[in-house]
């Protein structure tokens, strides 16, 4: 057994993604906590921005939601909600943004809105939140997921936040998306990311431990697997220390 | 002199068949207002909120709504809102109509609402199925290049509730803390009920008028509530109360305990001052375990012109 969860994992690499940026958009739970480890590792200068109208947060306790008070006391700034989606995000300040999703395609269009028909839902989701223009806006997207088969599916119900689309080249220029879309898929399992030409997501590192056919196992569709597929480096001690003795004490989003 | 009890705000600016929204980003969320409009039984209200968040959640469940308008329908960090729901995958207590945006849209439709524009142009909605579901989302080709670009209408609600931490008589309110949509939503609405937690000299507003959000001019009542944004809250004056948070999570699991709760709590009390005081007769503790430490900003000098000196 390894003496870490698979949340741990995936809060080390996303925290490890973030290796040299300064404007991320912050999700609340696990990116959270990935963008205040890499913070304190990776990337010292990162600036953390949340929808609730927040740049420059240095959360002294672990935010239970995007709109903690925590995130507003100690701010760089705290703005309107229209200052935040016009300047700061539709302005092209936001360089890196993490992304959720109950459903994501082979080219890491994002449904959090329906399963089933719209107007008769088999499970009503929350929607889009900011997730739409932030797919659109931020130069880059990480997503942040389970990998599990009903979440990796095929076709999406419904799309709330583009991705590549359907894969063809300049599709979300011609549209006017300023934003490269997704680059990375952050999984318990493995890390996934998107060929450049195609638009198509490609299994790119595996957790120690997992095999690819596990990883496969847990895709609706025939996944296409790096050359030079990596195994994840586990988290290092000061990693592990980071997140358990300061970032997520109680262990809510880690265990 | 704008200041109103609850009771006559509610009576007289929220009325059967209104557009309301009670605002505020996680923080300063009017639960003291939305538990009296449900204990006046108001009906067919069309409910507008960018996160229906708990409030709406009781609201509907207490059938009040006809409609929702709205960008994220969940609770916070805990999980979904299982009384909407309910009303939208099943029309229990009774159907719902929904009209969904993102964030920026509804942001976009109360700035609109705000300035008596007739759309709000936003770089949003483009490779996704949201304009589809929702065809008051429009687009447009710009008059000065050929981008297509999404439109929103403008958002103006009957009336707006707004919490803040304080006002004064006359309504001039300052806020700080998350401001969400609090001035576009005020701006826009036909009528402004603001509820804040300490009622202030208008010395103590002109001494910082860059905190003052919204003006006067827009406000029609002033309501005194003090923790009136329990279970959310209000920066600097109380925490949320995550706890609650989590157990709604179960109570709204189940209608008939939602019910019950709405029957103890809402309409089991004659007011606020009954629902603190069953609070904290459950929990005496309750204020001392929200109280947050004390972070105070730097004072500015805004400068004496025109007196002495310059």
């Amino acid at each position: 057994m390894a003496d870490y969860t698979p949340s741990e994992m995936m809060i080390v690499c996303s925290a490890r993604a973030l290796a040299g940026e300064r404007v991320v958009f912050v999700g609340v739970g696990l990116p959270n906590i990935a963008c205040n480890l890499a913070r304190r590792t990776v990337a010292p200068d990162l600036e953390l921005v949340y929808e609730s109208g927040v740049f420059g947060a240095r959360p002294a306790r672990l935010p239970l939601s995007i709109g903690d008070p925590t995130l507003v006391s100690g701010a760089t700034s705290v703005c309107p909600m229209s200052d935040l989606f016009m300047n700061y995000l539709q302005g092209g300040r936001i360089e890196v943004a993490f992304l959720g999703a109950a459903q994501i395609d082979r080219f890491g269009n994002l449904n959090t809105t329906v399963i089933g028909d719209y107007r008769r839902p088999k499970v009503r989701l929350p929607g889009s939140g900011g997730a739409c223009e932030i797919a659109i806006h931020a130069q880059k997207v990480f997503i942040i997921t389970r990998l599990k088969k009903r979440a990796f599916v095929e076709r999406l119900e419904f799309i709330t936040s583009a991705g590549h689309l359907t894969g063809r080249p300049n599709q979300r220029k011609s549209l006017g998306m300023p934003g490269s879309g997704p680059q990375r898929v952050v999984t318990d399992k493995a890390v996934f990311r998107f060929d450049a030409d195609s638009g198509e997501m490609f299994l790119s590192s595996i957790h120690p431990g997992v095999t690819v056919a596990q990883v496969q196992a847990e895709v609706s569709w025939p996944l296409k697997i790096a050359a030079d597929l990596q195994t994840t480096p586990p988290p290092s001690p000061e990693e592990l220390r980071l997140i358990r003795a300061e970032l997520d004490p109680t262990g809510m989003y880690t265990t | 002199m704008k200041i109103t009890a609850m009771r006559n705000a509610v009576t007289r600016y929220v009325h059967d068949g209104d557009t309301v929204a009670i605002e505020g980003f996680t923080a300063f969320i009017g639960f003291a207002a939305a538990h009296e409009i449900i204990r006046q039984g108001r009906q067919n209200l069309t409910l507008c909120r960018m996160t229906p968040d708990l409030i709406y959640d009781q609201m509907i469940a207490a059938g009040c709504a006809r409609k929702l308008i709205f960008s994220y329908l969940g609770n916070p960090g805990v999980g979904s809102l299982h009384c909407i729901r309910r009303a939208i995958e099943k029309n229990i207590p009774r159907p719902l109509e929904i009209e969904e945006y993102s964030h920026f849209g509804m942001v976009g439709r109360y700035t609109a609402g705000a300035a008596r524009l007739p759309f709000f142009p936003l770089k949003s909605y483009l490779g996704v199925d949201i304009n589809r579901a929702n065809p008051r989302i429009q687009f447009v080709t710009s008059p000065y290049s050929d981008e297509n670009i999404a439109v929103v209408p403008p958002l103006n609600p009957d009336v707006a509730v707004i919490h803040a931490q304080r006002a004064d008589a006359n309504g001039n309110t300052q806020l700080w803390g998350l401001l969400g949509v609090q001035k576009e939503a005020a701006f826009a609405a036909e009528h402004v009920i603001v509820v804040v937690e300490e009622i202030v000299d208008e010395a103590v507003i002109r001494s910082d008028p860059n905190r003052t959000v919204i003006p006067h001019v827009v406000v029609d009542a002033v309501v005194h509530q003090p923790f009136g944004a329990h279970p959310s809250y209000v920066q600097g004056y109380y925490d949320r109360d995550n706890k609650f948070y989590q157990e709604w999570d179960k109570i709204s699991r189940d209608a008939g305990q939602t019910q019950a709760w709405l029957d103890e709590w809402v309409f089991g009390v004659d007011d606020w001052t009954g629902y603190l005081q069953k609070l904290e007769t459950r929990e005496p503790e309750i204020r001392t375990r929200l109280a947050p430490g004390q972070a105070l900003s730097r004072p500015v000098n805004y400068g004496l012109y025109g007196r002495e000196g310059a």
